[in-house]
């Protein structure tokens, strides 16, 4: 049976990882499983850069659960994601694949010298996931600002998003559960 | 999907490609990875790749830049993206100088990346419209789009062909309406300045002064107003054709200037001092007898014969009625959809209605007519009710039977008639004849008439 599953990538706030399942559960119609804890792979970290190479979490994703047709499977780490060509990267997904990776390091106000704000964090944190969730179904960056799907390169960016998707974006969803049958 | 530009990233680390691939994909792009030059320029040959990231250092086999190179033979309008690191900017920047668009330092902020390639993206999808509009144009004044099955057209679409790459100056004859812009246009599309600008001039729409500006261009203070330099047609057209309508118009001094533009393809700004060369292809048209005003000495002789290097005279319409059908059909169809109006065709007494006219307007005079009668038409198809008011216009003109004598002949007793009519008064007569004075004496002195 196809399933959504959750795992944390070395330590993340328990709230954060509620906040998530519950968005997760609001727009994707597939059963959440949360998965036991993992530690953040050794070959992640790039010394030079002080920063974890997203594609080594994605591959360590890949091993961790038998995934069949349908099923999706979300890592959450509170690390700093970067790829080689990229400075940073607020998260990663497979497009139209079972893979997604989010990092909740640069959605905390403290990362850019301000006080926390959980409530903010929280909003972030939503709009990333359901944005890397919905590439594993098909959908592209939309140029709809307010989009989840919007494409954002700055923090400013996240925050312009709505916690939702756009009613294009939304409707191409609907149409991909309905076609693979409840997924 | 934006399937229509798909990516190619090449560099021998696979973290690298595949990484940069994922990222790419999410924003909708067909990405495809290449670990070094060899597999990128085989991926390069079947698929029309609108950008390349190369990286710069790939060790053994091609590096970044003879990549590039490779690239760019089998693809000239991918764009390369040199990837580097700080280290080798020297060398990117070499990599600019051999043909790379960008190059970027990695690792980048997300942001630069996102807009170096919407920019990029957005350069190719006006270059693929601007190509995409040039072969719409070029295709709309090719031969087969002038209609006719007239042999004496066909002949004229035939030989403009034959001239249609070649730089001699042709010179084109006709009534108004015959459609003297539309055979330029033909032959400049038709050849290799096809690429190149068309420009149009009327000659006889400007006074000397500001034909002279239009055409030559001038320097700034050359005059009142002149507050900054301005180009010429000939400048504009530099490479191209320009087409030079109604030059029978020009005054003596202009005469002079386009003799030398024509002898010497170098001309002076209007109030400067430096020559301007250029490369451009003269035609020119007319629809006075060009060989009659050298006779009268209105038109410069030597300027005659530089101009009247190919000479193609069309035919007025009434001449080649047989186009009437063809002509009137197609003009229906394009007009009614531009005016959306359903109008399917037009029948057969209409046309009949209009192969008796003899369109003095010639085929722009036709176009204007059946624009009208669609404007009113009321059903779907045009019938002769719809041209009746140019039934009446054609009514009013009296019969005209031609006697069987020479064309000399003809000429003598028209200057007699027009005489008679004025009651002796040459100058009138001449302006009744169309004709002006002088030519009207040299005619009553051979024709023996005396007044």
């Amino acid at each position: 049976m196809s399933e959504l599953c959750l795992v944390s990538i070395g330590s993340v706030p328990e709230n954060a990882l509620q906040w998530i399942e519950a968005a997760a559960a609001e727009w994707f119609p597939l059963p959440i499983r949360r998965l036991p804890p993992v530690a953040v792979p050794d070959g992640a970290y790039d010394p030079k850069r002080h920063q974890y190479q997203s594609i080594e979490m994605m591959k360590m994703l890949a091993k961790l659960s038998p995934i069949d047709n349908g099923s999706r499977i979300l890592g959450v780490t509170d690390v700093d994601l970067a790829i080689p060509m990229l400075t940073f990267l607020f998260g990663q997904a497979q497009f139209d694949g079972p893979i997604a990776v989010v990092s909740l390091c640069r959605l905390h106000q403290e990362f850019y010298g301000m006080p926390a704000q959980e409530s903010l964090l929280r909003e972030r944190a939503v709009k990333e996931v359901l944005h890397e969730l919905g590439h594993t179904f098909g959908l592209v960056h939309c140029s709809e600002e307010t989009c989840a799907m919007s494409l954002a390169t700055h923090i400013e960016l996240v925050d312009a998003k709505a916690e939702q998707f756009c009613a294009r974006c939304g409707l191409q969803l609907v149409q991909r559960f309905s076609r693979e049958g409840g997924v | 999907m934006k399937k229509n530009w798909p990516i190619l990233v090449v560099d021998d680390e696979d973290v690298m490609c595949e990484s940069m691939a994922a990222w790419l994909r999410e924003d909708g792009y067909r990405v495809d990875t290449a670990p070094n030059g060899q597999k990128a320029v085989e991926l390069a040959r079947p698929t029309d790749y609108a950008i390349c990231f190369v990286d710069l250092k790939m060790p053994g086999g091609m590096d970044g830049i003879e990549t590039m190179m490779e690239i760019h033979r089998v693809r000239p309008d991918a764009s390369i993206i040199i990837i580097t690191a700080y280290a080798t900017v020297d060398t990117a920047i070499q990599a600019m100088k051999e043909g790379a668009q960008e190059y970027i330092v990695k690792p980048c902020n997300p942001q630069e990346i996102s807009m170096l390639v919407s920019r990029i993206l957005k350069l190719k999808r006006l270059q693929s419209e601007n190509a995409m509009l040039r072969k719409k144009l070029t295709r709309q004044y090719r031969h087969h789009d002038i209609i006719t099955k007239n042999p004496r057209m066909e002949e004229i679409l035939a030989l403009t062909q034959d001239v249609a790459s070649l730089r001699s100056t042709v010179l084109i004859r006709g009534e108004s309406g015959t459609g003297k812009e539309l055979v330029a246009r033909a032959i400049h599309y038709s050849g290799n300045r096809a690429e190149k600008p068309f420009v149009a001039v009327s000659c006889a729409a400007l006074t000397e002064t500001l034909l002279e500006s239009e055409l030559f261009g001038y320097e700034k203070g050359a005059f009142t107003g002149a507050t900054a330099q301005a180009k010429g047609k000939f400048e504009l057209a530099h490479g191209g054709t320009i087409f030079l309508d109604e030059i029978g118009d020009i005054s003596p001094k202009l005469q002079a200037d386009l003799l030398r533009v024509l002898q010497e393809r170098r001309f002076y700004r209007v109030g400067g001092n430096a020559e301007v060369e250029i490369d451009v292809r003269v035609i020119a048209a007319t629809n006075r007898d060009l060989a009659e005003e050298v006779e009268q000495g209105r038109f410069r002789e030597d300027l005659y014969y530089r101009l009247n290097v190919i000479e193609i005279k069309l035919p007025p319409l009434r001449e080649r009625r047989e186009d009437i059908p063809l002509l009137a059909e197609h003009f229906v169809q394009r007009i009614s959809s531009e005016l959306a109006k359903d109008v399917s065709g037009i029948n057969a007494a209409a046309l009949k209605l209009l192969i008796g006219h003899d369109w003095p307007g010639n085929v722009r005079e036709l176009e204007n007519v059946i624009e009208r009668a669609i404007v009113t038409c009321r059903n779907g198809m045009l019938d002769e009710q719809d041209f009746s008011w140019l039934q009446q216009r054609t009514a009013k003109s009296e019969p005209w039977e031609i006697p069987d004598v020479p064309l000399g002949e003809l000429e003598r007793r028209a200057i007699v008639a027009a005489l008679e009519r004025k009651h002796g008064n040459v100058k009138e007569a001449s302006t009744a004849l169309g004709i002006d004075r002088s030519t009207l004496y040299d005619k009553l002195k051979r024709y023996e008439i005396s007044h």
